[in-house]
C-alpha cells in the first residue's frame, strides 16, 4: 500500500488545502478571541483598551442571554422534532408506488432550494399575515379568528418556517435510507407474522437509525446558527421572545455597535455548540459505528 | 400436517404469463424440489404458495383449508430466503425469536424454543452476535433456525445454498436433509441445481416456462424422463441426445444415452470416435469424443481411470436397455 515515499508526496499535495483551511478557520477565531478581550465599540473605534473578561461577564449577565439560550434550544429541538418525524412520514409516503411519484418527489424537495430570507418573507407576508395571509384566510373561512403569528407566537412561527425549509432535507436522506431496505427483510418479517406497524417498528425504523442520526447531527449544526429567518420576520421580538444566541450576538454588533461583546458572545456560542455536539455524539453517535 | 394442494393456479404480471394453469399435490412430510433453469417460474411458484404473491386465478389449499386469500403469516408456513433476509440490527437470538415474539408467545416458551433451535443447529456459540459478524453458513443456519422455531406446517426454501461456496453447500445440503429426516415436516425447496434436486428430494417437480414438465422421484426422472427437456436437465454430465440416421435405427427422431451407459473400449465397439478432451478425476474419467454418429461431441463416463488422451481412437457401445427414444415432438416413446 502506502510506501514512505507516497506518504510524503501525499502530505505535500494535501498541504495547500490544509493550510488554507487552517488560515480560514484559525485567523477569524484568533481575531474573535482577541476582540473579545477589548472594550471595542463602533462609537469609539480608535481607543480599544484591554478589559480582560469584562465582555464575557457583560454578555453572560445580560438578562436576554438566558432567554436567548432557551429560545435556541427550543428552536433546535422543535425543528428537529418536526423534520425527523415529518420526514419519516413523508419518506414512507414517497416510498410507495403511485402515479406521478417522481414529480411529487421533486416538488417535496423544492423548499430546500428557496433562500432562507425569501422563504421567511413569503411565510411572513403571504402565509402568516393575519389580514391577508393564506393561513388567516383559511382559519377565517371555518370561523376561527386569525392568529397574529409574528406577534403572539413568534418563536413557533420561526420554528414552522425553518421546519418547512429543512423538511425536504430530512425527507431526502430518510427516503434514500428507506429505499435501501431490502424487500426480502420486509417479506421475511411478513412471513414471521409481523403486521405493518410491527414491520415499521422492528425492521424499518432500526434500518433508518443511521440516517436519522445523520439528519439530527447535520441539522443541529445549521439550526444553532439560524439568523436570516429571524431578521426578516420578527427581528428577535417582541421583546426577546424570538431572539436566539446567534441573533443576540449579531445584535451586539449591529444594534449596539459593541464589537467586543459580540466577539465574546461568538466565543460563548462556539462553546455552547461544542457542548451540544459532544452531548449529541455521546447520545446517538454510536449509531454511526459499524 | 402439511398438505398443500394447488388447483388450476395461474399467475400473470399484466400480459406476461409466468405460470399458466398448473395443478400440483404435495403430501404431508414430503421433500419436494422445484427445479428448472433460471426464469422458469419456480421461485414465483414458491412465493405463490408462501402468499408473498397473489394468484391471478386458481386455488391453494393447505391442510384442507382454502388459503388462496390468506396473508402469508396466517398460512403457517416458514420461508428461508436466498439472501437469508436476517434482521441485521438484531442478535441471532432476537432474530430467531422474532416470529415467536410476533405471535405474542410468553417469554419462557420463546427462550425454550430458541435454545432448542440453537442447539439443534449448533448456533449456541454465536447466539448473541449480530448477523454481520457471522459467516455465510452460520447465517444460513440462523435463517433455518428462525424458520423451525415456528413449528410450521411446511418449510419453503428459495435457493438457500446458492450464496455458499461449493464445499459448504455439500455440507448444508446434508444438514437440511438430516433436518427433514428428524422433523418429518413438509419441505418445498427451489433450486436450479439438479444435483441438489437429485440428492435431497422425495419428489422432483421439473419446471420450464411455468409449465410442469414432469413430477416424480429422482430415480423415476433419471430412468424414464418424459420428454427431451427433462432428459437433458436431469443427470450430470448431460445425456447425449443423438438424432439422424442412428436414431432412425431405433424408430425414433432422437435417441438419448447417458454418458455412464456407454461402454468404452480401445479395441472394439459399435461407434468409433476420436477423443477430443479427456478429464481424469481419479474416481471417474470423462471423455468428450468426436464421432460420426453425432455432430456434437459425445460425452462418455468410465469408472476409475481410463488411460486415453486427446487424439486417441476409442470405441463406444451403448447399453441397449438404457437407450431413451423420443418422437418428433420431444416426447418419450415407451
Amino acid at each position: 500500500m502506502a510506501t514512505l515515499h507516497t506518504k510524503s508526496a501525499a502530505r505535500a499535495m494535501m498541504a495547500p488545502a490544509v493550510i488554507v483551511l487552517l488560515v480560514w478557520m484559525a485567523v477569524p477565531l484568533a481575531m474573535t478571541l482577541y476582540f473579545s478581550t477589548l472594550n471595542y465599540t463602533l462609537y469609539n473605534p480608535i481607543s480599544t483598551p484591554f478589559i480582560g473578561f469584562g465582555n464575557y461577564t457583560y454578555f453572560l449577565n445580560d438578562p436576554t442571554f438566558l432567554a436567548a439560550l432557551a429560545n435556541t434550544l427550543i428552536l433546535v429541538i422543535g425543528v428537529l422534532a418536526i423534520t425527523v418525524i415529518g420526514g419519516i412520514l413523508v419518506a414512507l409516503l414517497l416510498d410507495q408506488d403511485f402515479y406521478g411519484v417522481n414529480i411529487v418527489r421533486l416538488l417535496v424537495i423544492a423548499p430546500f432550494f428557496v433562500m432562507p430570507t425569501v422563504a421567511a418573507l413569503v411565510w411572513k407576508n403571504m402565509m402568516m399575515n393575519p389580514v391577508y395571509g393564506v393561513i388567516g384566510q383559511l382559519l377565517s373561512s371555518v370561523g376561527i379568528p386569525p392568529v397574529d403569528w409574528m406577534t403572539n407566537v413568534p418563536l413557533l412561527s420561526i420554528i414552522i418556517i425553518v421546519a418547512w425549509q429543512w423538511l425536504p432535507f430530512a425527507t431526502l436522506i430518510l427516503l434514500t435510507a428507506l429505499q435501501s431496505l431490502s424487500e426480502d427483510q420486509k417479506e421475511a418479517a411478513e412471513m414471521d407474522g409481523a403486521g405493518a406497524l410491527s414491520i415499521f417498528w422492528y425492521i424499518t425504523l432500526p434500518h433508518m437509525s443511521r440516517a436519522i442520526t445523520v439528519v439530527i447531527l447535520i441539522q443541529t449544526i445549521f439550526l444553532l446558527s439560524i439568523y436570516a429567518e429571524i431578521l426578516v420576520t420578527t427581528q428577535g421580538g417582541p421583546g426577546s421572545q424570538s431572539t436566539n444566541i446567534t441573533y443576540l450576538v449579531a445584535q451586539q454588533a449591529t444594534s449596539y455597535g459593541d464589537i467586543g461583546a459580540a466577539s465574546a458572545g461568538g466565543i460563548v456560542a462556539v462553546i455552547l455548540a461544542n457542548i451540544v455536539a459532544i452531548f449529541l455524539v455521546r447520545l446517538i453517535g454510536k449509531n454511526l459505528d459499524a | 400436517m402439511g398438505q398443500i394442494h394447488l388447483e388450476k393456479v395461474r399467475k400473470a404480471f399484466g400480459d406476461v404469463v409466468i405460470i399458466p394453469e398448473l395443478d400440483l399435490q404435495i403430501e404431508d412430510g414430503e421433500f419436494v424440489v422445484f427445479v428448472g433453469p433460471s426464469g422458469c417460474g419456480k421461485s414465483t411458484l414458491l412465493r405463490l404458495i408462501a402468499g408473498l404473491e397473489d394468484v391471478t386465478s386458481g386455488k391453494i389449499t393447505i391442510d384442507g383449508t382454502d388459503a388462496t386469500e390468506l396473508p402469508p403469516a396466517k398460512r403457517g408456513l416458514a420461508m428461508v430466503f436466498q439472501s437469508y433476509a436476517l434482521y441485521p440490527h438484531m442478535s441471532v437470538r432476537k432474530n430467531i425469536a422474532f416470529p415467536l415474539k410476533m405471535a405474542n408467545m410468553d417469554k419462557a416458551e420463546i427462550d425454550r424454543r430458541v435454545d432448542y433451535a440453537a442447539k439443534t443447529l449448533n448456533l449456541d456459540a454465536y447466539i448473541d452476535r449480530r448477523p454481520g459478524q457471522l459467516s455465510g453458513g452460520q447465517r444460513q443456519r440462523v435463517a433455518i433456525g428462525r424458520a423451525i422455531v415456528r413449528e410450521p406446517k411446511a418449510f419453503l426454501f428459495d435457493e438457500p445454498l446458492s450464496n455458499l461456496d461449493a464445499a459448504l453447500r455439500v455440507g448444508m445440503r446434508l444438514e437440511i436433509s438430516e433436518l427433514h429426516q428428524r422433523l418429518k415436516t413438509t419441505m418445498i425447496y427451489v433450486t436450479h441445481d439438479q444435483v441438489e434436486a437429485m440428492t435431497m428430494a422425495d419428489k422432483i417437480v421439473v419446471l420450464r416456462a411455468g409449465n410442469i414438465e414432469q413430477v416424480g422421484s429422482p430415480l423415476e426422472l433419471y430412468s424414464s424422463p418424459r420428454n427431451l427437456f427433462v432428459a437433458g436437465f436431469i443427470g450430470s454430465p448431460r445425456m447425449n441426445l443423438i438424432n439422424g440416421a442412428e436414431a432412425g435405427k431405433y424408430k425414433a427422431d432422437t435417441i438419448g444415452i447417458r454418458p455412464e451407459h456407454l461402454r468404452l473400449s480401445t479395441s472394439e465397439g459399435r461407434w468409433t470416435g476420436t477423443v477430443k478432451v479427456s478429464e481424469h478425476l481419479g474416481s471417474d474419467t470423462f471423455l468428450h469424443v468426436e464421432s460420426p454418429v453425432h455432430e456434437e461431441p459425445v460425452t462418455v463416463r468410465a469408472d476409475g481411470e481410463f488411460p486415453v488422451h486427446s487424439g486417441d481412437t476409442v470405441y463406444l457401445t451403448p447399453q441397449e436397455d438404457k437407450i431413451h427414444r423420443f418422437d418428433g415432438k420431444g416426447l418419450a416413446l415407451r
